[in-house]
């Protein structure tokens, strides 16, 4: 146990010593999502860091939730595996109900910000940040949804959303280019363009991709695949060429 | 080693202006957190009556959770006293909420405006921990510094000192106060990071309530 920290948070918890995550171990890297004509597309590597080092490169950072939805997770991955196990008990019981309904994408980003915020609050964070998207039938017509919620319950819907450093470098892309009707094929080019700039730019980004997208029809993951990297541009061979005062 | 922090600063503005037989509240519609912009189009307003609405900036976990939760209050007195919640109850109800987690704070700087019993404009303004003042204008969160001395310049509110008490509601009509509004927005929005994109605008009078959105700079 450490000097002030973890005593004062054992202390309080009575007796027992408890541990809260004070900092995150194995953490994955940005997610990018967005809405296209018929549904959401989500987008992410299969890389997770143990701080530094690339301790896993073959782990599927979204998944399936329920019918209508998938969830993308970044930061601390056995959180996120936790969170999935949340997931899987909350929409077994609404299985169970036998009723014909079933939580739509709106619903799970509501029960996410809930968990999120509560753990906070308890001051036993889940070091993640969550991206939830679907699609659902609802009074008028399809109703595409988009939200995030990170570590402290942060939430928000948008249009087009990234975690992480993707929120530096692919959100600046998706704001120039993103429309509403964009064709799957147009989709999936742009979320491309956004993995391959954070391939370039985010260390601790590899080049082994998921593209995963939810339309009425349900839910697809596609396999893991590589882009077509470049790394001939003139301003990699020699970066502190015409950048005075540098070496 | 970085250590949990519960809270986070998402910014943004909040301002109301009420008079004599209307209220005018705005918030811009920024969601920021240090030197990046979450989302352009976030809302900070709640319609929690008839005639009443708060706007808050602060924390937004923290902000959403105090929205909610009024809501739901205000939906429990409506089915116990089989009406709606008047404005200064709401004030009274928001002080409460906030003094309840007076040792962990709900991160949110509210401004409160609606009419009151007589149809008079009413603007409550608060801090973190829930003291709280009736006025005739406000202005909170990271851009207040900014609007406030407009405001009290633009409103000449009678001094609070003076005997007897004089009303604080703005002399302005309802059109002037509205302009006013969009006003000191577009002014903060120049110069305070934290505001901008666009700015929602919400009227109560006595034939209900209308909103309206008007665009900032998005830089």
């Amino acid at each position: 146990m450490d000097a002030c920290g973890t005593q004062a948070a054992a202390a309080a918890a009575g007796g027992e010593g408890t541990q809260r995550t004070l900092y995150p171990y194995v953490t994955g890297n940005s997610v990018i999502a967005m809405k296209y004509k018929d549904g959401v597309i989500m987008a992410c590597d299969t890389g997770a860091s143990y701080g530094s080092t690339l301790r896993y490169k073959s782990v599927e950072r979204i998944k399936a939730v329920g019918k209508h939805s998938l969830i993308g997770g970044s930061g601390e991955f056995s959180d996120f595996q936790e969170i999935l196990r949340y997931l899987d008990e909350l929409t077994l019981s609404d299985h169970m109900w036998d009723d014909g309904n079933s939580l739509g994408p709106k619903e799970i980003h509501a029960y996410l910000t809930r968990v999120m915020y509560n753990r906070r609050n308890k001051f036993d964070p889940l070091w993640n940040s969550l991206v939830l998207g679907g699609v659902k039938k609802g009074p008028k017509g399809d109703e595409k949804y988009l939200g995030m919620v990170n570590m402290i319950g942060t939430h928000f819907e948008d249009n087009h959303l990234a975690t992480g450093f993707g929120n530096h470098m692919a959100i600046p892309i998706l704001r120039a280019e993103w429309r509403e009707d964009m064709t799957f094929e147009e989709a999936i080019k742009l979320i491309e363009k956004c993995l391959l700039v954070l391939l370039y730019r985010d260390r601790s980004s590899i080049n082994k991709f998921q593209i995963a997208k939810i339309t009425t029809e349900g839910s697809t993951i596609y396999p893991p695949y590589a882009l077509k990297t470049n790394w001939g541009f003139s301003a990699f061979e020699n970066p502190s060429k015409g950048a005075v005062g540098t070496w | 080693m970085a250590r949990f922090d519960p809270y986070e600063n998402n910014g943004g503005t909040c301002v109301a202006v009420a008079g004599a037989d209307y209220c005018v509240v705005a918030a811009d519609t920024r969601l920021s957190v240090g030197y990046s912009i979450l989302s352009r189009a976030h809302s900070k307003i709640a319609h929690l009556a008839d005639k009443c609405v708060l706007a808050s900036s602060g924390f937004q976990g923290d902000i959403k959770a105090l929205q909610k939760n009024l809501t739901a209050k205000e939906l429990v007195y409506e089915h116990n006293h089989n009406k709606k919640m008047s404005c200064p109850a709401m004030a009274q109800l928001l002080s409460n909420t906030l003094y309840y987690k007076r040792f962990f704070p709900y991160y949110a700087f509210n401004v409160l405006g609606g009419l009151d019993s007589e149809g008079k404009g009413c603007v409550f303004t608060y801090d973190a921990v829930g003291s709280y003042e009736r006025t005739g204008y406000s202005a909170q969160g990271t851009g207040a510094t900014l609007m406030m001395p407009v405001l009290d310049n633009q409103l000449k509110s009678p001094s609070p000192l003076l005997l007897p008490a004089r009303d604080a509601v703005t002399p302005l009509s309802e059109s002037e106060a509205v302009d006013l509004v969009k006003d000191v927005f577009a002014s903060a929005t120049e110069r305070d990071i934290y505001t901008g994109d666009s700015v929602e605008i919400v009227v109560i009078n006595s034939s209900g309530t209308h909103r309206e959105c008007i665009e900032l700079r998005k830089d």
